[in-house]
């Protein structure tokens, strides 16, 4: 693996993190987090589809008519998220059930078909099982990182397994209940988010819709 | 020699047109939606005999969860010393206990749906919206000292968009419903979906199901249920609630388990 290509895997870990820095696949991070074993299981779940829809897409790049092209995309994604589904739901039965709705909205997880437009119409099949397969493993560092604030803080748990002595239970760690609520993993978010950007400036985007009121016009009048 | 037809050759051809020619566009189209297709049905059909193992073994954990809840049924488990429910057949056409086929080894599932096992209803028979009634169906027997104890019928039919699956229980007299346990349903997430709520089914314990001359007299109102055979409604899921008292009322008919009802009541195992 050349320097170049090993940047493809790794960038996407912190540098251009797909949830962090293009605040890309938010909705599943937040839905599924309130235990490390369900955010384990989707980021996996994501992580498998991720890389074989880049590999397939960049396989049939050269030969996709581009009024059609999303359409395919999508038809590509969506055959591999029904396969994930399916083997989750003969082989994790009850992972399954907790999981509910969220392994097949993968099909409209913006990374996916972000990575299939922007890098695997446009690169070889090598690179783009590195990036797919990078951006996988930058979704899942973050899901697991805010599932073991929320299970840890939540439930005193890691898991499952018990850490912290509850206070029901005659221990000291009263549950944080709001750390299991879907708001928690916006505020976990949006505060990981600000630490990155205040640790790495280059990460802070440029605003958008510059004010240009600076009085100058009033003071023409 | 270009007339020689050579699978390869168009093949090549194929992949040489434009990209954004008509037959090109068509065909890569159809290409993918096949293999996608391809892929998508072998997975579910190799799987399918797995995922339906999960189903079962979840219905049966379901059954075992609303037995042990029913009240007193521990007692009558420790009076007669059985461990299991009593399982049998029951012919719907002749309301008679079936001794042609193996209870154990029935499909109740396949036999709904398959032509040879199952018979049309007509419109105005059909008021759960299933289409065709099996000819066999399961029926689960308890019983006490002091006789029969328990009657759980497997109940199905369509809500507002999707089939609802319950077990409904009937204590001892045959005529007040002991529990309803809804194991499956599509309903909207949210709304519908409630009908899965545990409060929700409890309610539907100690009411009378049938009058005195077995008309089916349960059902679900809107607002707040007066008498002993009205049950609170849901609302927002005002039309899986509706289908669930449908449901009930078709099985516990003339066309559903009624008959065997009556029979099984008169005394004596029809």
């Amino acid at each position: 693996m050349t320097p170049e290509h090993r940047k493809y895997l790794t960038a996407p870990l912190i540098d251009s993190n797909p949830v962090t820095l293009q605040i890309l696949g938010i909705c599943s991070a937040l839905a599924v987090t309130t235990s490390m074993a369900t955010a384990l299981t989707m980021s996996i779940a994501l992580t498998v589809v991720l890389t074989a829809a880049s590999a397939l897409i960049s396989l049939i790049r050269r030969h996709l008519p581009s009024s059609i092209r999303l359409v395919l995309q999508i038809t590509i994604i969506a055959a591999l998220v029904i396969v994930a589904d399916q083997i989750l739901r003969a082989y994790a039965f009850e992972m399954s059930q907790r999981l509910s709705v969220f392994v097949g909205l993968i099909v409209t997880n913006c990374i996916v078909l972000g990575r299939a437009e922007t890098f695997a119409m446009r690169n070889p099949v090598w690179p783009s099982i590195l990036d797919g397969l990078g951006n996988g493993l930058g979704y899942s560092l973050v899901l697991m990182i805010v599932a073991a604030l929320r299970e840890g803080f939540g439930a005193g748990a890691l898991f499952g397994v018990q850490l912290l002595p509850l206070a029901s239970e005659g221990g000291w760690f009263t549950p944080l209940g709001f750390m299991l609520l879907a708001p928690s993993a916006f505020f976990i978010l949006g505060l990981m988010i600000w630490a990155l950007r205040t640790g790495r400036p280059a990460q802070i985007e440029p605003d958008a819709f510059p004010r240009n009121d600076t009085g100058a016009e009033e003071a023409g009048r | 020699m270009a007339d020689v037809f050579s699978p390869f050759e168009v093949w090549r051809r194929f992949l040489a047109l434009p990209n954004d020619s008509r037959g090109k566009t068509l065909g890569v189209a159809f290409g993918v939606a096949l293999v996608a297709a391809m892929a998508v049905s072998v997975t579910s059909v190799a799987l399918k005999p797995r995922q339906q193992a999960h189903l079962d073994a979840l219905r049966e954990a379901q059954l075992a969860g609303m037995i042990a809840t029913l009240p007193g049924l521990g007692d009558i488990l420790r009076e007669t010393g059985a461990e299991t429910l009593e399982t049998v057949l029951v012919d719907l056409r002749t309301s008679l206990i079936s001794e042609a086929a193996d209870p154990q080894g029935f499909d109740f599932l396949a036999a709904q749906t398959d032509p040879a096992q199952s018979t049309a209803l007509s419109s105005e028979q059909d008021i759960a919206g299933i289409g065709r009634r099996p000819d066999l169906a399961p029926v689960y027997l308890l019983s006490g000292q002091e006789g029969l104890a328990l009657v759980v019928l497997p109940v199905y039919g369509t809500g507002y968009q999707s089939t609802i699956r319950a077990y409904l229980a009937l204590s001892g007299d045959l005529t007040t419903v002991a529990g309803l346990s809804i194991y499956e349903q599509g309903e909207t997430p949210g709304l519908g979906s409630r009908i899965t709520d545990p409060v929700w089914q409890g309610l539907w314990a100690g009411k009378q199901a049938l009058s005195p001359v077995g008309e089916v007299v349960i059902r679900v109102v809107r607002g707040t249920a007066q008498g002993p055979s009205e049950v609170d409604g849901i609302s927002g899921a005002t039309r899986s609630t509706t289908g669930v008292t449908r449901l009930v009322a078709f099985w516990l008919g003339a066309e559903g388990y009624g008959p065997f009802l009556s029979a099984l009541k008169a005394g004596g195992r029809p």
